[in-house]
């Protein structure tokens, strides 16, 4: 009875409204909670309350945007965390948003989606972005991934005052206290003062903790140090400049006066042997972001509450501070990367990078100079002050640096990686070479490297 | 019409019949049951060992990019570093140091073990037992700490006797000494196991017959034990060896390759270059290297195994 009832123009009629009212009623869905979903692989955090600060802003975000979001912490013990991205890479499967670590920005350069228009609304708003960040995320023109928050560190020195005062003389909370300004003697803060210091705390029992080994605490604290010298082994057009490079000589072999000083078995050191030589109290000085103080703090606090952190010295070429950023990238065959940039440019916000900064004690560095401003910096101890110069400020004035740039990153990713700065100082110090067996050692080593495109 | 469509009908049937013995008699061939049974097995062996196999060999061929092919480039770039050739013999020392001592270890465990009353035997042999049962990774986390440059516990028992410390990771050839001392350490026991078994089948009778001859203990163990164990000896050897070459845990839990890439070997080396340093392909390369250094080891372990089989037939 009904269909008999029904005329041509009014089924047509009833169709169109039909139509109109899906169209209509299509972002209503979205709003109603179907926004999309998310699978993302974040760094697990050292720091036990950092993975709580990330999963409660992604929450907030998530709630916000009605984004169905699963998150997964992968520890970067035995490299899980860069198997899982070259697991993803290869099979073009995976998650959608990963943390990548410092270089894998660029192998996995095709496969990550650009994000020029997140990072040029994070610049138009905060200033301009890490060089090194930029150096380690941009490809070919084009950004492949969000220099992230979470994770980022800087090594600057973290040192005990009072062994520093009472055997070389040096009051380094005068030269660096913890306001905007430097103090006096900061001008002296040089490698050659460093060496001076090295020897004197060497000799009273209290070597520095200087790693020289083949993990990422050597290669930075060297990369740095060869930077202040300008001392580089490759140019940007990955050309070796090894041959007649007398920076890059004159860099190995103050490396090689300062490895006397140190224990005759940082050569084996990994990334876990400085914090111990400081938390030991058995060292007057490493170069690492404030996780060895950290831990001090909780187990040994009468060597946290002596600890102070200051730049690194300086060199020829000027102040360098060795800077390791993670990167989060959206791999280009994802689902959802619309939203997955939504949510990177909100984890990028200032309010997201302060809130992530404060729940880690003040470890993670953001990307942008604008935000070393954090309160926490300033209020974290004890001795109150104590991280206040571990963010790079302006009156360091000093540079980011990482080890080996600026040669091309897909070079300088294997440089890094099979650490042939400190490898080219043990030759010398430890196998006996003399420095120009060792940079012809380098220069082939260099030469393998480039080859094969 | 009743005679055609009979025709009709029947033809087909009578193919069907046809088809269905063949089909059948396919089934019922020992061959074809044989290979249907094998079939998951073989599913299995081409989906985890043939295909990444072959893929490693197609990597290998690939530039770093993976953009283009340069053939044998990389194995000839490789051919071409320092690193390189020292990663080679190091996995040759590494291997052939570690297999001899797990071999000459084992041997005399094993004897020590035989000639334990069989009551007390179980319990030595369950403890024996334990290095080879323990996951590689955790038990070389273990050693690590105590060859930890900083705070190792051997060192501070050398101490106390007023022996100097030794820098058991920091310095290559004791860094040597320290990846083959554990490898030796978790490697023992299975050699320990086989070369047991492998004694208790040799018959009392052999002995007995060489005592009345006048045969010493040493001379027992020339010319009675070890022919009877030669062929367990050479398998063991070569599955140890095929083993020890493509170790990767322990280089990488104790030394990282260090100091100076001076313990770096195959495994640990191809997982820096191809996956750490991004360069896949070449990695792929580094790992296959391994394939022609075994199959010569394998060549001649498994021509004397064949020549002692023809001798005693």
């Amino acid at each position: 009875m009904v269909v008999k009832g029904m005329t041509r123009r009014g089924a047509l009629r009833s169709g169109a409204g039909v139509m109109a009212a899906g169209l209509l009623g299509a972002p209503m869905v979205h709003a109603q909670g179907t926004g999309g979903s998310l699978r993302v692989a974040f760094w697990d955090h050292w720091v036990p309350t950092g993975n709580d600060a990330m999963r409660a802003l992604v929450t907030e975000w998530s709630q916000k945007n009605r984004v169905e979001v699963t998150l997964d912490f992968i520890n970067t013990t035995g490299n899980q965390l860069q198997l899982a991205g070259a697991a993803q890479a290869q099979s073009k499967s995976g998650h959608d948003i990963i943390s990548l670590a410092p270089w894998d920005v660029g192998t996995y350069a095709s496969v990550l989606e650009p994000v020029d228009d997140v990072i040029n609304r994070l610049i138009a708003k905060y200033g301009p972005i890490n060089p090194v960040a930029e150096y380690l995320a941009k490809r070919e023109g084009a950004w492949r991934g969000v220099p992230a928050t979470s994770g980022t560190q800087n090594k600057p020195a973290c040192v005990r005052f009072d062994l520093m005062q009472e055997h070389a003389g040096l009051d380094v909370r005068a030269m660096w206290p913890a306001s905007g300004q430097p103090g006096p003697g900061a001008d002296q803060w040089t490698w050659d003062t460093f060496l001076t210091a090295a020897e004197k705390c060497g000799k009273a029992g209290f070597p520095f903790g200087l790693p020289m080994g083949a993990f990422s605490d050597a290669v930075d604290w060297v990369g740095a140090l060869f930077a202040s010298y300008g001392a580089s082994m490759m140019d940007e057009k990955g050309k070796p400049t090894v041959r007649n490079n007398p920076k890059l000589r004159t860099a190995i072999e103050y490396a090689v006066r300062l490895s006397k000083t140190l224990p005759n078995d940082v050569w084996a050191w990994d990334d876990a042997s400085n914090n111990r030589a400081l938390i030991s109290g058995k060292s007057a000085l490493v170069f690492n972001p404030p996780s060895a103080w950290a831990v001090a703090k909780r187990d040994q606090p009468q060597v946290a509450e002596k600890c102070w952190t200051i730049p690194m010295p300086a060199g020829p070429e000027g102040r360098f501070l060795a800077y390791l950023p993670w990167t989060s990238g959206i791999w280009n065959f994802g689902r959802n990367k619309q939203t997955a940039k939504a949510l990177l440019e909100f984890l990028g916000e200032r309010s997201s990078a302060e809130a992530l900064t404060s729940k880690t004690s003040g470890y993670d560095i953001p990307p942008f100079e604008t935000m070393t401003d954090f309160k926490i910096w300033e209020t974290e101890g004890p001795p109150v002050g104590t991280v206040y110069n571990y963010p790079l400020k302006p009156h360091h004035k000093a540079k980011p640096s990482i080890a080996f740039a600026p040669a091309p990153g897909e070079f300088a990713a294997q440089m890094y990686v099979q650490a042939l700065n400190t490898k080219v100082i043990a030759r010398v110090a430890q196998g006996g070479d003399t420095v120009d067996q060792a940079l012809g050692w380098l220069e082939r080593e260099l030469t393998t490297i480039v080859r094969g495109g | 019409m009743a005679a055609d469509g009979t025709l009709v009908a029947g033809a087909p049937a009578s193919a069907a019949n046809g088809r269905a013995n063949t089909m059948q008699r396919f089934a019922r061939r020992r061959s074809t049951i044989a290979f249907l049974m094998a079939l998951p097995l073989i599913a299995l062996i081409g989906g985890l060992v043939v295909y990444p196999a072959g893929y490693a060999m197609w990597l290998s061929t690939l530039n770093r990019r993976m953009t283009a092919n340069i053939g044998l480039g990389n194995f000839e770039i490789l051919l071409d570093s320092d690193t390189f050739w020292m990663v080679i013999w190091q996995s040759c020392i590494f291997a052939v140091g570690a297999v001899i001592a797990k071999a000459l270890i084992g041997f005399w465990l094993a004897h020590m073990l035989h000639h334990i009353p069989a009551k007390g035997q179980r319990k030595w042999r369950g403890m024996l037992l334990i290095p080879w049962v323990i996951p590689p990774a955790l038990s070389t986390l273990g050693w690590w700490w105590m060859f930890d440059p900083s705070y190792s516990s051997i060192n501070w028992i050398l101490n106390i006797f007023a022996v100097p410390a030794v820098p058991w990771l920091g310095e290559p050839w004791w860094a040597r000494f320290s990846v083959i001392l554990v490898n030796v350490w978790y490697g023992s026991p299975f050699f320990m196991i086989m070369y047991l078994a492998a004694l208790k089948s040799v018959p009392d009778q052999l002995y007995e017959a060489a005592a009345i001859d006048g045969a010493t203990g040493w001379q027992g163990l020339r010319y009675v034990t070890l022919p009877m164990m030669q062929n367990i000896i050479s398998i063991t050897v070569l599955f140890s060896l095929i083993v020890t070459f493509a170790n990767y845990d322990i280089v990488r839990v104790l030394t990282n390759g260090g100091p100076r890439d001076l313990t770096q070997v195959f495994a640990s080396y191809a997982f820096q270059v191809g996956i750490l340093s991004g360069n896949l392909p070449r990695g792929a390369a580094v790992s296959l290297f391994m394939f022609p250094v075994l199959a010569v080891f394998a060549f001649f372990i498994l021509r004397g195994i064949n020549r002692r089989n023809r001798e005693q037939m």
